[in-house]
């Protein structure tokens, strides 16, 4: 029990969790793994040149998908660099594949291999071939051998993961911070519907919809989120200088930001737009790595530092922490309110952009009940309700701590309504970990 | 009037410890039914902590409580209620947006199945306010009614609950004097049916007329008793305060030199009224009074914390505008609250964060800390105030009330302040730290600061100051040179309404 309370106490306890989820769906997602497409076209390739010492005559299949295409293309190229004689490229199923090593048995000449693709090792067809030519003995066939690795694991299902939270994420450093603050922003659900239709709007009316140029796209991205910022702003004045509660200045910026959205865009979605408006949203120029998950971790190192090591961020704990101690050690306590309800908003702004950019289109219903996943991942990551408390990395670790028992529940066939039922049970025990924590690990008086 | 042996209310060798503080020392005090008891004493001489233990709000260390002779051991708050102890705190419990009668019934509500009998509640509580003359109705919110209403409405609910023992913590602070000769005649009539009633005040004149004896605290333990015909103002203050005094204090000659610090006609409403002041270099001034004179209030204005209806601040001969906090801490203004707690720390952050709050437009560029410089100079307070810490990251909320105060000390010399003022700076500190602190104080007098210490303690007064401003609801009493002639008796005659002699 000791070190559960260890883990549980340090700032970034959560980790440990989320290490443990990442295990738990691997475990249960551990399968044969084919390797397709390229890799397995480049895989079978070596083991052929590792077999065979002098190439021969070889029939290449695969299957009529993408993946199948590509593996064939790229076998072909392959084998042919390595001096094979290709007898043919067969695409499809059973009956092409008769087809194929027919055409291939060329008076003499016979086929010496048959490298292919999984799928085609067990068919009957082949069996009927072999037995057919019982004179050469010489007759192979290879396909990319299988391997053994989790679904969770692959490296196209880590980015996915990683791109699917990343709006979440960026708004949810927004959110720490006003929750660091004793405060709470629910207006950037909403926020988000307003950026991305007033960006694309802007895009459409002022600079010419598709025909758009990057600057023009540039300017209606960056308009957009500053309007976000001023309305963040404007919840932030209120709570600062007429001391109205955060939850009902927000819950009304809420209403008026949902308004403000169907309003600029009559209820429908904006759609004209260039086709480049989705290198944010979908674009993975570095490494294969989306540029929203770049954006991401880049917005969250900045926001450490800034936390962490100016005094901006001293000033928003103390904020928090005490706001007449920090009031009476001469912090502008105000000036540090607003300005952290004006950054949520253009988080908020930045992320209806990039959700713009994925769908590549503005619409007014982007963002809905998006606050609260936010508010969530900010708990679960071990910010404190109450304020004073809390760290930026905590709020990723908890922003993938969702989006991982949502991918993982996906990959094992959970429906999506038990899917939130785990979600919101999740969120209960994160906040009752919290409660303990501060108490000092015992249960209320 | 019923007055035999057996004891309505008794306590025996009550110990109660608090973190640093031995808040009552083997207190007994024994109340029979139909008489009133006063409980005396100074600020911090213990009285609420006992009237906690009577109430079950806190439970004693060690000792043994009486109801009727029969030992008590409480578990639940509302034990003490089924036992017939009601305590009225200064701090009403009343639910504001409830009506009268609503509050009286409030967890006894008569009802079959949840369902309130409004009309048997009515007339109970109609009865009720009749017995003890409240004209109140029993449907008015609670929100619309004055303080001596409210506290009717308390005295009500007690009455409801069957209470025989009424523990009443400063009721009269907040009444007109009409209201007060009204409280006293129900007493009188609560007496009458038996109850016994303990009355906690600072008020001198009231006890002589409302309680039958009185029993005096002083540093926790019971300094003694005085039966009615003992009562008068001499013989209680001198109980009050009869303290022996050693060597609390460091020695030091202190020369005071020029007016720093000028104060005029500070104003705040009711809390502070024309108060005007100086504050020479070199020099230990104190301000005193009883809690609620207005003392913390202004000095709140000197500081900004508070904005005041009218009033002027001059520093070294230069008008200081004051808008907030920060505007006096950049003209080297400091405070260091009376409440650590809720106004000088952020308890839940770290020591060092908390040291650099005020400083970090010196401990940075261009608003990056530079972690570097802060920890130096911290390390360097740590070491020439030997604040006990464990390490920099330790939270502030892990010290302990000496060292938590030293903490608060370090950030106020690190901004290098003219004028330091100091609201309580010893209480709930052991006795090593306020020595400790005492010390600073003199070696900063020396170093040519101003000093102004809010105190209620009249030793820490008369021992630290060389000249003593005296408060009474919102005003100044007196100015006086501290010397010889200077007793705790006169400081308490001046704070409790006295201002004769000395108004010239």
């Amino acid at each position: 029990m000791k070190w559960i309370k260890t883990i549980f106490s340090s700032d970034y306890g959560m980790l440990g969790v989320l290490i443990l989820l990442c295990a738990f769906f691997s475990w249960i997602t551990f399968e044969e793994q084919q390797p397709e497409g390229e890799i397995g076209a480049e895989q079978l390739s070596q083991s052929i040149a590792g077999k065979f010492t002098e190439p021969g005559r070889v029939l290449i299949a695969g299957r009529k998908t993408d993946s199948g295409k590509a593996f064939t293309s790229r076998l072909n190229e392959l084998l042919l660099s390595n001096g094979w004689n290709v007898t043919g490229v067969v695409q499809g199923g059973p009956i092409e594949l008769g087809k194929g090593l027919r055409a291939g048995l060329d008076g003499n000449n016979s086929i010496d291999l048959l490298a292919c693709e999984q799928y085609f090792v067990q068919l009957a067809v082949l069996e009927n071939f072999r037995d057919a030519q019982t004179g050469n003995s010489k007759f192979q066939v290879m396909a990319p051998q299988s391997s053994h690795w989790p679904n969770f694991l692959k490296t196209s299902n880590l980015l996915n993961v990683a791109n699917q939270i990343a709006v979440i994420a960026i708004l949810a450093i927004g959110m720490t911070l006003v929750i660091i603050t004793a405060g709470i922003d629910l207006s950037v659900g909403s926020l988000i519907a307003v950026s991305a239709v007033l960006a694309t709007w802007i895009i459409r009316e002022c600079f010419g919809g598709d025909e758009s140029t990057i600057a023009g796209m540039v300017t209606g991205c960056g308009l957009a989120i500053l309007a976000c910022s001023a309305l963040g702003f404007f919840s932030g004045s209120m709570i600062a200088f007429f001391g109205v509660p955060p939850f009902v200045a927000t819950l009304g910026m809420m209403m008026v930001g949902s308004g403000l959205a169907y309003m600029l865009s009559g209820g429908l979605s904006v759609y004209q737009l260039p086709e480049s408006f989705d290198w944010l949203g979908r674009g993975d120029d570095f490494a294969g790595i989306p540029n929203a998950v770049i954006l991401m971790v880049f917005l969250y190192l900045l926001a450490h530092i800034v936390m962490s090591r100016t005094t901006v961020g001293r000033y928003i704990y103390a904020v928090g922490g005490n706001p007449e101690a920090a009031r009476l050690s001469g912090v502008p306590v105000k000036k540090i309110l607003l300005w952290v309800y004006a950054g949520c908003g253009a988080l908020a702004g930045l992320g209806g952009v990039i959700m713009a950019s994925q769908f590549k289109s503005g619409d007014p219903k982007y963002g809905l009940m998006y606050e609260l996943y936010v508010i969530a991942a900010v708990v679960v990551g071990g910010t404190s309700l109450s304020g004073g408390r809390g760290k930026v990395f905590g709020t990723l670790i908890g922003a993938f701590i969702i989006a991982v028992i949502q991918n993982g529940m996906n990959l094992t066939g959970v429906q999506s309504y038990t899917q939130k039922v785990v979600l919101g049970v999740v969120l209960l025990l994160a906040v009752l970990l919290d409660m303990l924590k501060k108490r000092g690990w015992k249960l209320s008086a | 009037m019923s007055t035999g042996n057996k004891y309505l209310l008794e306590l025996k060798g009550v110990n109660k410890k608090f973190p640093g503080v031995h808040a009552l020392k083997s207190v007994d005090f024994e109340l029979r039914g139909g008489e009133c008891v006063a409980l005396l004493g100074e600020n911090g001489a213990g009285k609420s902590t006992l009237i906690k233990v009577m109430g079950g709000a806190h439970k004693a260390d060690s000792g043994s409580l009486f109801v009727d002779g029969v030992e008590q051991h409480w578990e639940k708050p509302t034990d003490s209620l089924d036992a017939g102890v009601a305590i009225i705190y200064q701090e009403f419990n009343l639910v504001p947006g409830l009506t009268a009668a609503e509050n009286v019934f409030l967890g006894i509500e008569p009802a079959d199945f949840g369902w309130v009998r409004k009309s048997e509640e009515k007339a109970k509580v109609e009865d009720v306010f009749k017995r003890i003359g409240a004209e109140i109705g029993p449907n008015a919110l609670c929100d619309s009614l004055t303080v001596a209403e409210k506290q009717l409405v308390e005295i009500a609910k007690a009455l409801v609950r069957e209470a025989r023992i009424l523990v009443m913590d400063e009721p009269s602070a907040a009444l007109t004097k009409k209201e007060v000769e009204q409280l006293y005649l129900l007493i009188d009539d609560l007496k009458e049916r038996g109850i016994g009633v303990v009355y906690v005040s600072h008020r001198l004149e009231e006890i002589e007329r409302v309680a039958d004896r009185a029993i005096v605290m002083r540093d926790g333990a019971r300094a003694g008793h005085l039966s009615k015909s003992e009562l008068d103002r001499a013989k209680i203050i001198e109980m009050m305060v009869g303290r022996k005094l050693e060597n609390e204090f460091p020695e030091e000659e202190r020369t005071p030199g020029d007016v720093r610090l000028r104060v005029k006609n500070m104003n705040l409403g009711l809390k502070v009224q024309n108060v005007s002041f100086d504050v020479r270099s070199g020099e230990i001034l104190a301000l005193t009074g009883l809690v609620g004179a207005g003392r913390t209030e202004t000095v709140r204005l000197l500081f900004g914390a508070d904005i005041g209806d009218a009033g002027e601040v001059e520093l070294d001969g230069k008008k200081l505008i004051l808008r907030n906090p920060s505007d006096a801490i950049e003209s080297g203004i400091c405070l260091l609250t009376e409440d650590r707690k809720d106004q000088g720390l952020v308890l839940g952050r770290s020591i060092r964060e908390n040291f650099g709050l005020p400083n970090l437009t010196k401990f940075s560029k261009k608003g990056w800390v530079d972690g570097h410089t802060e920890k130096g100079s911290f390390q360097n307070y740590v070491e020439k105030l030997q604040i006990k810490v464990s390490g920099h990251n330790q939270l502030a909320s892990q010290l302990s009330g000496g060292n938590q105060q030293k903490v608060v000390l370090a950030k106020w010399l690190e901004r290098n302040a003219e004028i330091l003022i100091f609201d309580e700076p010893t209480r709930g500190i052991d006795v090593g730290a306020k020595y400790e602190i005492y010390q600073w104080m003199n070696k900063l007098a020396k170093a040519g600061k101003g000093i102004l210490m809010i105190s209620s303690e009249l030793p820490e007064v008369l021992g630290m100051s060389d000249r003593i401003l005296v408060m009474k609801e919102g005003e100044l009493m007196g100015e006086l040179n501290n010397g010889p002639d200077v007793t705790q008796e006169t400081l308490m005659a001046l704070a409790i309404g006295e201002k004769a002699e000395q108004a010239a």
